[in-house]
């Protein structure tokens, strides 16, 4: 399965930004004419509240939001469209099953990470473990930028309450043994989370195949809009949790003394969504779905093959992160004697953009030894011309750095 | 203006930074980074029996825009009264180093002043 040739013409920012190489797919993608037509329809044509008027454009825009969860209940392969919780991204959904299930852990408790989490599926968990008593453990990572699997066996021990993992990396590229630490949490009854921003836009994900009991995506990392993402949860889970967010649309009933929760997942959707948002991530997934997941997964290995051949034939290149193989296009890089903010203001020049510094993961630098790293990331608009224009702008920098 | 940021003299003064190292009876310090990028600045200062820089270091890691602006100022406030320290504003940093920063990258540009504001604050 191959990308049709012509897929660029569908993403007008592409050229409207004036660059010759967009690489930074995995801070956020560009969104397909698809995903600002819905939208537009939203505001336009049907612009009303979700789950509350009784007027014909309130029910369509609560037929359309609704209609989403179905959309990437398929998506994601979720057994029904009750799994699917709306949230403003990665971010807040993960905030949310710190905050929900943080609350029924204790002193004595473990939760694990790894150690190449993005503040994203770690800061929460730390907050969470301060205020209950719990402790965090981290797998390690070995000298190939992959989980070292050993210690994660030893790690997951009959104290471990939940396991929390990037399904794949947004700092070093590595897809981690999903299926694999899933067995290890539930052998011994934990919970099993997967932080999946990046996976989710570059490869096929099954939540039945990979059996984790709940999953985190972002719409604007997945050729949606900004300000919207998912939580997907067993529906079973989802039913015992207990809100992280309180106020409209996730109640029963009201009283002054007290108050019940709406059904799963409408109990954590508290106020009024961002319903634009959800509608344009729902025509985000339709547009990847009619190229097919398998072309995307596809092009991303071509390209990454590609660059990981190129780049470190490139005097003073070293790539931090994993070889070809269980890897997505997100390609960290150092060159020796220049800061990856330097390198990134000279790529600028040279239009290409790739973003440089700590990618939100702060330890993962400090264990690596490094402030910080250049990375480029693709999407499903990128070519290798692409990579040749990066090769030319690293070279460029090396000139201008007097390297 | 110069429109090159790295013009031969910042690269220099990031090669070869002045006044790098610790002060260890320094009377004043404080060290602060960006959260953005994860540059950090570590300045010491002694000052003598009249209020001047005696002597300066600074302890660094980061980009050539942070730590060349580091390393000037560094020999810019050396056996300065501190009435003219304290009196130091980003326009004058701008002027030291004598490039067209732009807004990206002005927070490394000014981490150096950041840095000193914030040692100079023990005092005042
Ligand atoms: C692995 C990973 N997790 C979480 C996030 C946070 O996503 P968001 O900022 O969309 O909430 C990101 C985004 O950079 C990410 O790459």
């Amino acid at each position: 399965m191959k990308l049709p040739h012509d897929i660029q013409k569908d993403f007008p920012s592409l050229h409207a930004m004036g660059m010759r190489a967009y690489l930074d797919s995995a801070a956020s993608s560009l969104t397909p004419v698809s995903v600002l037509e819905a939208m537009n329809d939203y505001y336009q044509n049907f612009r009303s509240n979700v789950h509350r008027g009784m007027y014909k454009t309130a029910g369509e825009a609560t037929e359309r939001y609704e209609a989403v969860r179905g959309i990437v209940a398929k998506f994601l392969n979720a057994s029904a469209p009750e799994e699917i919780v709306f949230t403003k991204g990665t971010t807040e959904a993960l905030n949310l099953l710190a905050t929900s299930l943080g609350r029924t852990f204790g002193p004595g408790d473990e939760v694990v990470l790894t150690e190449m989490e993005h503040h994203a599926n770690l800061v929460p968990w730390q907050e969470a473990a301060k205020r209950h008593g719990f402790v965090l453990k981290y797998i390690p990572i070995t000298k190939a930028y992959r989980l070292d699997m050993d210690a994660a066996r030893a790690l997951i021990t009959p104290k471990t309450k939940a396991v929390s993992i990037a399904h794949a990396s947004n700092a070093l590229g590595t897809v981690n043994p999903a299926k694999e630490l899933a067995a290890l949490a539930h052998a011994i009854g934990a919970l099993f989370i997967l932080d999946a921003a990046q996976s989710v836009p570059h490869m096929k994900v099954d939540v039945r195949d990979l059996d984790c009991d709940f999953l985190a995506f972002s719409g604007h990392k997945t050729y949606g809009p900004t300000g919207v993402g998912v939580l997907y949860g067993k529906k079973a889970l989802l039913e015992k949790m207990e809100p992280a967010q309180y106020g409209g649309d996730m109640i029963r009933e009201v009283k002054y003394e007290a108050s019940t929760w709406n059904d799963a997942p409408m109990k954590f959707e508290a106020g009024t969504p961002n319903i634009a948002g959800v509608i344009g991530l729902g025509a985000a997934i339709s547009y990847l779905e009619t190229i097919g997941m398998d072309a995307v997964e596809a092009h991303d290995r071509d390209l990454t093959a590609y660059a990981l051949e190129k780049l470190p034939a490139v005097p003073g290149v070293k790539i931090i992160g994993p070889e070809a193989g269980e890897r997505i296009g997100a390609i960290s890089f150092e060159v020796a004697g220049a800061h990856p903010h330097d390198l990134a203001t000279i790529f600028d020049r040279e239009g290409v953009a790739v973003r440089g510094g700590h990618h939100c993961a702060m330890p993962l630098m400090g264990k690596l030894g490094v402030t910080g790293t250049c990375r480029a990331s693709f999407g499903i608009y990128n070519g290798k011309e692409d990579v040749d224009a990066l090769v030319e702008a690293i070279q460029a920098a090396r000139a201008t750095l007097k390297l | 203006m110069e429109e090159n940021l790295y013009m031969e003299n910042i690269l220099d003064h990031y090669k070869h930074p002045h006044n790098a190292g610790r002060l260890e009876d320094a009377s004043l310090r404080a060290r602060e980074l960006n959260p953005s990028c994860g540059d950090v600045i570590e300045l010491f200062l002694s000052l003598d029996a009249c209020d001047r820089v005696r002597d300066v270091k600074f302890d660094g890691k980061g980009c050539a825009v942070s730590q060349a602006s580091v390393s000037m100022l560094t020999d810019r406030i050396k056996g300065r009264p501190l009435a003219e320290v304290l009196a130091l504003s980003e326009r004058d940093i701008l002027e030291m180093l004598g490039i067209d920063v732009g807004p990206m990258r002005m927070k490394c540009a000014m981490l150096s002043l950041r840095t000193l504001k914030s040692a100079l604050n023990e005092k005042h």
